[in-house]
C-alpha cells in the first residue's frame, strides 16, 4: 500500500518535471527572450543590457534551468517583469483568492450534485427527475462566459441585488471576498454541479439495477436503509474520479469566470501576464496549475484505493 | 405435511409493448407449495420460471406488472401488500437464495455484516447472541473457520463459498419457504454437487419448504419432490419428480429429457427442432405446436388446458399425452456417431507446452523470455490426429481455455512447441504466423452474443473471412455465404439479419458458419454450448458432428461438462491446474480405472435421474495456484498415498483400455480400488 502511494507520488513528480521542462523549453525556443518580449520597442542598448543582466539571461540555458528549477523547489519563483516584485508576492494573494472561489464552489457544488443525482436516480422518469434533469442539461450546455454574463444582466443590472463585477484589491480579506463571490460561485458551480449530478445519477441507477440491491430488497431491508447501506457507498465510489476531473476542469473554468467578473484570482493573472508578456510569471503559473492538477488526481486515486475493499485487499495480499 | 404454504392462482404477469399491446410473460399459472416440500420449477431461458419465483415473494421486476391472479402466502395476497408489509415477510417468512451469489452480495459490506443485517431485521437477538448466531450459521453451511469468515468481503471468497454465505443469510430469518433461483448455475461441477448436498441436508434438517428454479434437470432431479415444467410462460407438466423424470407425458418434457447428454450414453443426444416462441407471438393453439411431433390440427387451433390425470397424480397440458405413456424406454437412447478411432495422420502436436501468466520482469522482457518456475500450464503433450475430436476437460482454472488460446496464437507459450502438419513449428506469436496457418485454425467462442459484432449483419459477419482468405466478391461471395448458411441449416433470408434478431442457437450457428467459412483444418471450440439451452445445445452438437463427418475437420473441444464431452468427443484429456491427469479414448476415460481427479469429476456429474446420486469424494476447495512440485492434484486427492505425491511428479501409466493415467498408484491397484 505504502509502496503504491510512493509510486503514485513519484509519477506525479515526474509529470511536474516534464511540465517544467516543456514550459522552459517553450519559452527558450520562442524568438527573442523575456527581455526583448517585455521591452518591445525599447529593447536595445542599455535598457536591454540591464534587463538581460538583471534576469541573468547571459548564462547558458541549461544553467538557467537548473538555477530556476532549484529555486522553484525551494518555493521561490523569481521576479516578475511588470511589477518588478517577487513572483511569490504577486501570486500569494491571487492563489488565496482563487482557492476561496474554488473551495466555496466545491463545498456547495459537490453535496448539491450528490443530492440532486440521488434524487433524480431514485425518482427516475418521475416528475422530480424530469425537472432536475432538464435544468442540469440546460446549465451543462451553456458555456460559462454566457451564463456568467446573463447572471450579471439579470441579478446585478435588472434586479440590482448584487454587484456586477468585483471591485476589490487582490489582498482583500476573506469577509470582503465573500459578499463579492456569490455570482462567480453560482456561475462556476452551475456547470460543475450539473456534470457531477448526471454522473451520480447514472451511477446510482446502475447500482439500483444490480443483483445485490434486488437481493437486499428480497432480504426485507427497508427502502432507505437499503439506499444508504447498499446503494450509495457503491454508487459514489466511481464518482470520486469524476469529481477530481471536475475540480481540475474548474481550473480552466475559473479563468474565464474570473475575467468576466473581474475577480482578482489566478485565472485573471494568467490572462494578464500573458498579455503583458511577463514570461517568468507565466512559467510560475504553469507549474502551479500543473501541481494542482496532479495533486487532485493523486488524492482521488488514493481515496478510491482506500474506500474500495476490492482494491484494498488486493494491495494487502500483494 | 399437506398444509399449503403458498398458493399461486391464475397468475399472469406481463408488460406493455411499444405498440401499446399487453404482452404476457406468465400465463394463467396456478400451483401450490406444501409444507416441507421441495418443488422444482424447470424450463429453458424465457420460460417465465424466474418471474414466477420472484412473484412468489411479491417481487415484480421493473417494467413488468401483474395482469391478473394472486400469490397467496398463508392466505394473504403478496401482490396486494404494501412494501412495509412485504419487508416483514421477505427474509423472515420467505427467503431467497440468488443465482449468482458473487453479484448478489453487496461488495462493500463484510459477510458478517450482511448476515447480521438479516438477523437484526428478522430476530430479536441482542448483539452478543447475533454474533454467536452468525458463527453458527456459517458453520451450518460448512464454511471453513466461520469466526474469521465473518470479517471477509464477498470478493475474498470463492464462488462456492459465496453461495454458501447466501444460504446462511437466507437461513438467518428462519424462513418457512426458501426460494432458490438457479443456485448452482455457474459453479464448478464438484462445487455444485456439494452445494446441492448442503441444500438437501438443510431441507431435511429444518423442514423448510423449497422452491428450486433451474434450467438444469440434473440439479432439479437431485432435490425435488415435485416438478413443475414451464414452457413459454405456461405450466405444461406438473407432478411427482420421479414420474416427471422417468415417465414424462408431455412432448416438451420428453424432448427436453432426450436432449440432455448422459454419461451412460456414448452417442449424441436427440435435438428438438426450433426454439421457444417469443412472448406475445402465440395467438392461438398450443404454444409447443411448432416443435411438437405429436401435433395435430386440433393443437393448431385450440390450446389445451392443464388436465389432471388422477392415476398418475400429474397435471399435463397436452391433447395427445396418451401417446407418450409407456414410451419411457426410448428416453435412454442416443444417436450413434461415426467416431474416429485413431486413424489418420497427426495434424497438430503439442510438445512440452508450458504457458505462464506471470508478468515479465524488465530484464526478461529485454531477453524475451519468461522466468516462471511454476507456470499456469505445464508439460502438455498431446498429438491430435486429423479428423478426430479431442476434448479438454476440467473445472475452472484447469488451463483448458489457456491451451486453446495458445494454439490459436493468442497467448505466447513459455516453453515447448506447437507443431502443425508435417511437424512444422507454429510460432506462438500470432503476427509471425503465415496467413494460411491462420486460416487453417479457427476458433468458436463460448458466448455468441459477445463474439458477433452487433452492428454487422449476418452477411457482413460471414463475408469477412471469405474476403480475407479467399478474396471473394460479388456474386461468388454471396453464393458462398448462402452455402455456409445452408450448411448450418439457416435460410437465405438470415443474411440481412443482425445478431440481436437471432435466438441464442441461431447466433451460435452463425458463429459456427463463420469458423467454417475459412475452410479450416482445425476448429477450436471454447465451451461452445455452455451458454445455450439444453434443447439448443443438442442441436448445435449434432450440427458440429455432421459438419465434421462431411468435411473431415478436426475439433479441439473445451468443456467443463463431462456429459457433453462424452457425447461429442473421440478422445478426452483431463486437466487439473494446468497439468494433464489422464488422456485416452473417450469410452475408456469414462470407465474405471481412472485418475482420482477424473473419478471425482465423474462422481459429481448430476444426471436427470433421482436414482443416480452424485458421489462426493473430494472436498471442493479452490486452489489458486498449482503446487510447486509433485502431483497437481495432491491438495484434493481422496486417494493420496503419502509424501511421494507431494514431492514427485507421478509417472504415466497406460491401462489395458489404452488410456494413460498419471498417478503414483499402480494402475491395477487403482482399478481394484475403484470397483
Amino acid at each position: 500500500m505504502l509502496l503504491l502511494i510512493l509510486k503514485r507520488i513519484g509519477l506525479g513528480l515526474i509529470t511536474l518535471f516534464i511540465v517544467s521542462l516543456i514550459t522552459f523549453v517553450g519559452v527558450e525556443v520562442l524568438p527573442g527572450d523575456a527581455c526583448t518580449t517585455y521591452l518591445e520597442r525599447e529593447a536595445y542598448g542599455a535598457a536591454l543590457d540591464a534587463c538581460i543582466k538583471r534576469l541573468g539571461l547571459d548564462v547558458p540555458a541549461y544553467e538557467r534551468y537548473l538555477d530556476w528549477a532549484s529555486n522553484v523547489v525551494r518555493g521561490d519563483f523569481g521576479y516578475s517583469l511588470s511589477g518588478e516584485m517577487p513572483i511569490n508576492e504577486v501570486l500569494g494573494p491571487r492563489v488565496k483568492n482563487s482557492l476561496v472561489l474554488a473551495s466555496v464552489s466545491i463545498l456547495i457544488g459537490i453535496p448539491l450534485a450528490i443530492v440532486l443525482g440521488i434524487i433524480t436516480a431514485l425518482w427516475r422518469d418521475k416528475l422530480p427527475d424530469i425537472m432536475i434533469s432538464t435544468i442540469t442539461i440546460f446549465s451543462m450546455t451553456i458555456p460559462e462566459f454566457i451564463s456568467a454574463t446573463l447572471l450579471i444582466l439579470i441579478v446585478a443590472i435588472w434586479l440590482g441585488w448584487l454587484p456586477g463585477i468585483v471591485i476589490i484589491p487582490s489582498d482583500a480579506t476573506f469577509y470582503e471576498l465573500l459578499s463579492n463571490i456569490i455570482l462567480p460561485v453560482v456561475a462556476i458551480s452551475m456547470i460543475m454541479t450539473a456534470h457531477m449530478a448526471r454522473m451520480v445519477r447514472s451511477s446510482v441507477i446502475q447500482v439500483m439495477a444490480s443483483d445485490y440491491v434486488q437481493m437486499a430488497i428480497l432480504k426485507g431491508v427497508p427502502y432507505w436503509k437499503m439506499v444508504f447501506r447498499h446503494v450509495l457507498p457503491n454508487a459514489l465510489l466511481p464518482a470520486i474520479n469524476v469529481v477530481a476531473l471536475t475540480i481540475a476542469w474548474l481550473l480552466g473554468g475559473v479563468v474565464v469566470t474570473e475575467v468576466v467578473f473581474n475577480y482578482p484570482g489566478l485565472g485573471r493573472l494568467v490572462i494578464e501576464s500573458i498579455s503583458n508578456r511577463d514570461l517568468p510569471v507565466v512559467q510560475a503559473l504553469a507549474i502551479i496549475l500543473a501541481s494542482i492538477y496532479v495533486g487532485i488526481n493523486l488524492i482521488a486515486d488514493l481515496m478510491t484505493l482506500m474506500l474500495n475493499p476490492r482494491l484494498k485487499s488486493l494491495q494487502i495480499r500483494k | 405435511m399437506n398444509e399449503i404454504i403458498e398458493s399461486v392462482k391464475n397468475l399472469s404477469i406481463g408488460f406493455n409493448s411499444q405498440k401499446g399491446k399487453q404482452i404476457s410473460i406468465l400465463r394463467n399459472v396456478s400451483t401450490n407449495i406444501k409444507k416441507g416440500e421441495t418443488v422444482g420449477i424447470v424450463g429453458e431461458s424465457g420460460s417465465g420460471k424466474s418471474t414466477l419465483a420472484l412473484a412468489m415473494m411479491g417481487y415484480i421486476k421493473q417494467g413488468l406488472f401483474p395482469l391478473k391472479g394472486e400469490c397467496l402466502f398463508k392466505s394473504e395476497d403478496l401482490l396486494k401488500m404494501s412494501s412495509r408489509q412485504l419487508e416483514k415477510i421477505r427474509g423472515r417468512k420467505i427467503a431467497m437464495i440468488p443465482q449468482n451469489a458473487g453479484q448478489a452480495l453487496t461488495p462493500n459490506l463484510k459477510i458478517g455484516y450482511q448476515i447480521d443485517e438479516a438477523l437484526k431485521l428478522h430476530t430479536d437477538l441482542n448483539k452478543r447472541e447475533r454474533d454467536k448466531k452468525i458463527s453458527e450459521l456459517l458453520n451450518k453451511v460448512r464454511l471453513p473457520s466461520p469466526e474469521t469468515m465473518a470479517f471477509r468481503y464477498p470478493h475474498e471468497l470463492s464462488g462456492g463459498q459465496q453461495q454458501r454465505v447466501a444460504v446462511a443469510m437466507a437461513l438467518a430469518g428462519k424462513p418457512d419457504l426458501l426460494l432458490l433461483d438457479e443456485p448452482t448455475t455457474g459453479l464448478d461441477v464438484t462445487t455444485q454437487a456439494h452445494v446441492l448436498e448442503l441444500l438437501r441436508f438443510i431441507a431435511k434438517d429444518t423442514g423448510t419448504s423449497m422452491i428450486y428454479v433451474s434450467h438444469d434437470l440434473g440439479a432439479i432431479a437431485q432435490v425435488s419432490d415435485r416438478i413443475v415444467v414451464m414452457y413459454a410462460g405456461e405450466i405444461v407438466l406438473e407432478g411427482p419428480a420421479r414420474k416427471i423424470l422417468k415417465e414424462p407425458i408431455h412432448p416438451y418434457t420428453y424432448g427436453l429429457l432426450k436432449s440432455i447428454p448422459k454419461l451412460s450414453l456414448s452417442g449424441l443426444p436427440a435435438s428438438m427442432p426450433g426454439s421457444q416462441p417469443q412472448p406475445g407471438s402465440i395467438n392461438e393453439g398450443c404454444s409447443f405446436y411448432d416443435r411438437c411431433n405429436l401435433a395435430t390440427d386440433n393443437c393448431k387451433k385450440n390450446s389445451p388446458d392443464l388436465e389432471h390425470i388422477k392415476e398418475l397424480d400429474t397435471n399435463v397440458r397436452c391433447f395427445n399425452y396418451k401417446e407418450l405413456i409407456n414410451q419411457n424406454n426410448n428416453l435412454q437412447t442416443s444417436i450413434t456417431k461415426k467416431s474416429n478411432n485413431g486413424e489418420g495422420n497427426e495434424i497438430l502436436k503439442l510438445k512440452d507446452v508450458s504457458i505462464s501468466y506471470a508478468k515479465q520482469k524488465f530484464f526478461d522482457q529485454l531477453l524475451n523470455k519468461i522466468s516462471d518456475q511454476n507456470p499456469t500450464v505445464k508439460d502438455i503433450n498431446i498429438d491430435i490426429k486429423k479428423g478426430e475430436t479431442i476434448a479438454l476437460v476440467g473445472e475452472s482454472g484447469s488451463g483448458k481455455s489457456t491451451i486453446l488460446k495458445s494454439i490459436a496464437g493468442l497467448l505466447k507459450t513459455k516453453d515447448g512447441q506447437i507443431k502443425f502438419e508435417n511437424d512444422r513449428i507454429l510460432s506462438s506469436n500470432l503476427k509471425m504466423r503465415n496467413p494460411n496457418d491462420l486460416r487453417a485454425i479457427q476458433l468458436i467462442f463460448q458466448n455468441p452474443d459477445e463474439s458477433l459484432n452487433p452492428n454487422h449483419t449476418v452477411e457482413q459477419i460471414l463475408s469477412q473471412p471469405l474476403k480475407l482468405y479467399f478474396n471473394l466478391s460479388g456474386e461468388e461471395l454471396k453464393k458462398n455465404i448462402i452455402d455456409l448458411l445452408k450448411k448450418v441449416r439457416l435460410g437465405e433470408f438470415y443474411m440481412s439479419r443482425y445478431p440481436r434478431q437471432l435466438s441464442g442457437g441461431e447466433k451460435q450457428r452463425v458463429a459456427v458458419a463463420r469458423a467454417f467459412a475459412a475452410k479450416p483444418d482445425i476448429i477450436l471450440c471454447d465451451e461452445v454450448t455452455s451458454a445455450l439451452d439444453v434443447s439448443v445445445q443438442a442441436a448445435v452438437l449434432n450440427l458440429l458432428q455432421q459438419l465434421k463427418e462431411d468435411l473431415g475437420t478436426t475439433y479441439v473441444f473445451v468443456s467443463h461438462d463431462l456429459a457433453v464431452v462424452r457425447a461429442i468427443s473421440d478422445r478426452v484429456a483431463v486437466l487439473y491446474q494446468g497439468r494433464l491427469c489422464e488422456i485416452g479414448p473417450s469410452q475408456n476415460v469414462y470407465k474405471f480405472p481412472s485418475h482420482p481427479y477424473t473419478e471425482v469429476l465423474l462422481g459429481a456429474v448430476l444426471e436427470p435421474d433421482p436414482d443416480i446420486k452424485p458421489k462426493l469424494v473430494a472436498e471442493d476447495i479452490v486452489e489458486e495456484k498449482p503446487p510447486e512440485k509433485g502431483c497437481s492434484f495432491q491438495g484434493r486427492c481422496p486417494r493420496k498415498i503419502g509424501d511421494i505425491c507431494n514431492s514427485e511428479v507421478p509417472p504415466w501409466q497406460i491401462g489395458e483400455n489404452g488410456n494413460a493415467i498419471r498417478c503414483h498408484i499402480n494402475i491395477e491397484e487403482l482399478a481394484s480400488l475403484q470397483q
